[in-house]
């Protein structure tokens, strides 16, 4: 880092040029001059909700791709997603308080029999670094677990892990248990985990495998643009 | 004194390593959801069983039933105070199996990843694992393990607080990762940066390599990209029995044991000392793979074109080998 970087000053910046250093800056996961751009941008009065998607979430979304491409690995995108979560932290409460729309909720656990949880972990570090409200319920869930949690948190996404080859079926009685309560169509089902792949996903009748965390994201946003759509329609 | 390893590292060409844990103890109906390491106190004729069968298939080293045994994985079983005596159990029980062999069976005391993600992007710090490590080190070596066998390891940092607290326990030891993410551990690790960051430890294990990740052709590709490195150590292969695929509402591996038995051959050539299996891989093809491994003689390294043509196609183009690492990004500060 040269001084000549150092003597960069944020409030300085115009609009634009504050936007796309904070996406560098989410790209290098520097949590405090994200949080201090997100001020910034709010005293300039900036709307929380623009601020989330025009600024955080665009920049995490080239984070994504880049994670996708094989261009970033985990460990790169944790710090991004870090520095987002600590915008994050100060958009959250003024978001509510100016009755944004929410970018979504996700229950997200590994099934019954499935005590691995590290993917799980990271999907939800991610999707949380993208914006979405992540409600983790942990190993081992139960059905009942599940739809539980659902319901308390009012979620739009259930998100389902499996590591092994004997627990992954488990993801379908869930999903039978949804259908039969006539609530599948209340939330987005993805699922993911190494064994599994797209036609597993298909035959359980989940909306769609998840490859990895980067696709999760990619996937429950596509997902809840659809919903907003259809409720808009 | 040398450990018994290393004994058979100069004695011997190649050894065979065992098959896979969870995949047998699943076949011996383990509930799934029930820590695999608490069978070590209410089944432990089960244990001796998953042990007998990689010895009877001619298994010159198996790993312990302890994958899981540290604090911060019993804990999600609400059994953390139990890791000494549960890793202890693990390895009483292989010794009593090794003894009875009637010849030279190396107790590999396993050691798996804590399953947390470490500082700074995480919140494991370096010296808590080496005490979570410490621990299960501890029990594993008082039932009288030879060696402690860490694998699946992801991230260089764990792998290195794996080093310092065997280090601490004075146990030898053997280290794996996992290359499951386009030729590299999840954490980004490539094939020559492991060999690399092996050499710069204070306490080097005794071999190191890969096991689990994708299949065995993927596995194979990493052995090669160690052999760029020109590793000091033996290497170390244990690859999975092929893919896990879902047919007709049941799950299996696709990796016959006429199959593993080329992958065993392949992994020689391409410069393993120890090889054997992992998820998916039973005392069928350990058989397969001793037959294979003592009837043919070692061959060149295969290349990519062989491995694929032998075992199947890799899950990803890149090996992880070719350069195509996070750039620094243009414009990093803009203005100035």
């Amino acid at each position: 880092m040269s001084d000549e970087e150092d003597d960069l000053i944020l409030s300085e910046l115009n609009d634009e040029e504050l936007v796309l250093q904070m996406m560098d800056d989410l790209y290098d996961g520097m949590k405090e001059e994200i949080e201090e751009a997100v001020n910034i941008l709010l005293e300039r009065n900036w709307t929380p909700y623009d601020v989330l998607t025009k600024a955080l979430v665009e920049g995490m979304a080239i984070v994504g791709v880049d994670f996708r491409d094989g261009i970033l690995f985990v460990p790169e995108v944790l710090l991004a997603a870090g520095a987002m979560k600590g915008g994050m932290v100060i958009l959250k409460p003024l978001l509510i308080a100016t009755g944004a729309p929410r970018l979504g909720k996700m229950v997200i656990g590994t099934v019954k029999g499935d005590i691995h949880d590290i993917g799980k972990n990271l999907v939800g570090m991610m999707m949380e670094g993208a914006g979405f409200e992540i409600q983790d319920i942990g190993i081992n869930n139960s059905v009942e677990d599940y739809l539980s949690a659902l319901e308390e948190d009012d979620a739009d996404i259930l998100g389902m892990s499996a590591l092994l080859t004997t627990t992954m079926p488990y993801m379908k009685v869930v999903i039978d248990t949804l259908v039969e309560q006539g609530k599948r169509d209340n939330y987005i089902v993805l699922v993911g985990g190494a064994p599994l792949n797209e036609e597993f996903g298909k035959a359980i009748g989940a909306d769609a495998y998840c490859r990895d965390a980067a696709v999760a994201v990619e996937t429950a946003k596509e997902f809840m643009a659809r919903k907003h759509n259809q409720l808009s329609a | 004194m040398t450990d018994l390893l290393s004994e058979l590292l100069e004695t011997r060409d190649w050894l065979l390593g065992d098959g896979a844990t969870g995949t047998t103890l699943f076949n011996m109906r383990l509930e799934a959801g029930v820590a695999p390491e608490i069978w070590n106190e209410t089944h432990p004729d089960r244990i001796r069983a998953l042990y007998d069968g990689a010895i009877n298939s001619g298994s010159d080293i198996f790993l312990t039933n302890s994958f899981g045994g540290t604090y911060s994985r019993l804990k999600l079983h609400e059994r953390q105070n139990d890791v000494f005596i549960l890793n202890r159990i693990a390895a009483e029980i292989g010794r009593e199996a090794a003894d009875a062999s009637g010849r030279k069976v190396v107790v590999a005391g396993s050691v798996g990843p804590t399953g947390e993600i470490m500082e700074p992007v995480g919140e494991l710090s370096f010296n808590t694992a080496v005490e979570i490590f410490e621990e299960q080190a501890k029990g594993l070596m008082e039932g009288g393990a030879d060696v402690l066998w860490l694998e699946t390891i992801s991230a260089p940092e764990e792998y290195k607080a794996a080093a310092k607290a065997f280090q601490n326990v004075g146990a030898p030891w053997v280290g794996t990762m996992s290359f499951d993410t386009a030729g590299r551990t999840m954490m980004g690790v490539t094939a020559t940066d492991m060999v690399e960051m092996v050499n710069g430890l204070e306490n080097p294990p005794i071999a190191f390599g890969a096991n689990c990740g994708v299949g065995a052709s993927d596995l194979l590709r990493t052995l090669l990209g160690f052999g760029k490195a020109n590793p000091s150590i033996p290497v170390v292969s244990k690859g999975n029995a092929g893919i896990p695929k879902y047919v007709h509402g049941h799950i299996h591996y696709d990796g016959t044991p006429e199959l593993m038995g080329e992958y065993a051959l392949l992994a020689r050539d391409a410069g393993a000392k120890i090889i054997g299996g992992c998820c998916g891989t039973l005392p069928e093809h350990l058989v397969a793979m001793r037959a294979a491994l003592e009837s043919t003689p070692r061959g060149s390294a295969p290349d990519a074109d062989k491995i694929r043509a032998t075992l199947g196609a890799f899950s990803s183009d890149s090996d992880g080998l070719d350069g195509a690492t996070a750039p620094k990004r243009k414009n990093r500060r803009r203005g100035g």
